[in-house]
């Protein structure tokens, strides 16, 4: 049933020209990060003198990639979540839903993974971009594998959350906004504690834990982090919607 | 065990304090189908919404085939086809891909998904119009979308909020008759303030004013209330009242403009043999005499009307 409802949130995003305009934007601008970052990679190699120095093509590339990926998920993500719930709101197309046999979680959880799948084609589009490095190159897969699962991680956090913001509103454009500065916020928590990087809300950061895997190390309390994250933004979701039903 | 497809029992809703909806009950069996009437802003689409399990009624319970809304909200929902006031279509999509979903969603067996959806547009007349957008589609074949959606999965139950909205003549009586159809072997209950609609397609009638139920019964009942003992004559020379209630049978006359006069008859009396016989030999011009029937609108006019004067 879960499925059923991420098939016809799929359904919907491909149906509207937004959802192939942002993969399409996005893809192109991956595209081109991954290139220059290739160029890149030989005239900074040929300055660099000393072995310490050197780094492996796959981190050097995958690290512009990656990081720039990050970033750009916050626009994206935003403008994706926006009308899950809030434009079914103003349509009145909820009841459509409430009233077939489905419990409010199995609907929040078929959304949010209509979505989190919806962006998994970019994660997997990235790591087949970073893996055709493989042809000229010996390159080094875990990378690869663990900034793969930090992005869907994160792309989920982000995604969990955008639907929660899109359940208290009726305008997209409001939920898109609140979500942008959460979001925003979020990532950039960490540097306001710059000075002090032991600062509990610091640690708060979405970017923080994304580092880890950005490093290329599979770390569970980071993974802790986002399942927390998106555990608790998935059941603030359900508790709105419930709260539809009681008052109406 | 009765036999009930939807039980209501004592469903009362608030908001704020203000109740839109209190103490309605009712029962409806297999077979039959029952109408909504009642005023605007009466409480008809609150109650639709709390039988669905759209909305949580904030006391009392509904049960839909024995099976309780609040306990069992998705074995109860299964069994319910709804189409709200507001149609839910998808309008990016296409009849089709939005009838695949509605099924899917009501939990059609991938393999019969197919037939439950060609039946559908068949019995809404769609089958024309699967691949066009829905965006795209008039007013009326919208509603009709939406009532295919109610019915795709063959539920137990049918709950429709004014489904003849927006359609011209023939869509209507297709859609009546596609209810009588679907009421023949389920249940189906239809909100509407279109009267005659009620008389034609129902066989149960509620209506319900500021919340409450004002009249729950047949058809009949109403029916009954409506063609009442008088008598409605035109003539071209009409005589003055004491003339006509020299007739056998005549308790009152009255006139209701220049030709137009009105008769009372006792109960059980057939005066209307008499009165053409007198009308002919006295040459009063007799060119029109029929029932005086109270319309359906009267009634509806006077049960709301009774039970704001009591209240």
């Amino acid at each position: 049933m879960i499925i059923n409802v991420a098939r016809k949130e799929l359904k919907s995003m491909f149906a509207s020209p937004m959802g192939w305009v942002i993969l399409a934007l996005l893809m192109f601008s991956f595209g081109t990060y991954y290139l220059n970052g290739v160029n890149d990679y030989f005239a900074v190699m040929s300055g660099a003198m000393r072995p310490a120095e050197r780094t492996g093509v796959t981190q050097f590339v995958g690290q512009n990639v990656y990081g720039f990926a990050s970033f750009m998920v916050l626009f994206a993500v935003p403008l994706l979540s926006m009308r899950l719930v809030s434009e079914e709101r103003r349509s009145q197309t909820l009841p459509f839903l409430f009233s077939a046999p489905l419990s409010l979680t199995e609907i929040v959880l078929g959304k949010f993974l209509g979505l989190v799948a919806f962006l998994s084609i970019l994660v997997v589009y990235i790591g087949a971009m970073l893996s055709t490095l493989n042809i000229w190159a010996d390159i080094d897969f875990g990378f690869i594998v663990a900034n793969s699962i930090g992005l869907l991680l994160m792309v989920a956090s982000f995604s969990a959350l955008g639907l929660y913001f899109s359940s208290i509103t009726q305008q997209p454009v409001v939920a898109a906004i609140l979500t942008f500065i959460a979001l925003f916020a979020l990532m950039f928590l960490d540097r306001f504690f710059a000075g002090d990087p032991s600062n509990t809300l610091a640690s708060l950061s979405l970017t923080r834990h994304f580092q880890s895997f950005a490093g290329g190390l599979i770390d569970t309390a980071d993974i802790a982090y986002f399942a927390l994250f998106i555990a608790s933004f998935l059941t603030l979701t359900v508790r709105r919607l419930d709260a539809d039903r009681l008052r109406g | 065990m009765n036999d009930f497809t939807v039980e209501a029992i004592g469903l009362t809703r608030l908001y704020g304090g203000r109740e839109a909806v209190s103490n309605v009950s009712f029962n409806l069996s297999k077979g039959q189908v029952l109408g909504f009437l009642g005023p605007n802003g009466a409480g008809k689409s609150t109650t639709m919404k709390m039988l669905t399990g759209n909305l949580a009624p904030s006391n009392g319970s509904v049960k839909i085939c024995g099976i309780d809304m609040m306990e069992n909200p998705k074995e109860a929902k299964a069994l319910i086809g709804y189409l709200p006031e507001m149609r839910p279509l998808y309008k990016e999509l296409t009849v089709d891909e939005y009838l695949t979903i509605a099924a899917r969603l009501h939990r059609v067996s991938g393999a019969h998904i197919k037939k439950a959806i060609d039946l559908a547009k068949e019995r809404c007349g769609l089958s024309h119009m699967s691949k066009r957008l829905i965006e795209n589609l008039s007013n009326g074949y919208q509603q009709r979308v939406g009532i295919a959606q109610a019915i795709i999965h063959n539920p137990m139950v049918v709950i429709l909020d004014e489904p003849t909205v927006g359609l011209d003549p023939i869509q209507i009586r297709d859609i009546r008759s596609l209810i009588r159809e679907v009421g023949s072997e389920r249940s189906v209950i239809i909100s509407t303030h279109i009267l005659p609609e009620v008389e034609m397609v129902c066989d149960h009638v509620q209506i319900i004013d500021k919340g409450k139920l004002v009249f729950n019964g047949a058809i009949d009942v109403l029916k009954k209330q409506r063609i009442g003992n008088k008598l409605l004559i035109a003539m071209n020379k009409p005589p003055k009242a004491a003339e006509l209630l020299k007739i056998a049978g005549v308790e009152e006359a009255e006139s209701v403009s220049d030709q137009l006069m009105r008769v009372r008859f006792a109960d059980g009396a057939t005066p209307a043999e008499a009165i053409v016989q007198v009308a002919v030999a006295k040459g009063w011009g007799l060119y029109q005499i029929g029932p005086d029937q109270t319309s359906l609108e009267d009634v509806f006019v006077q049960l709301t009307y009774q039970e704001q004067e009591a209240a």
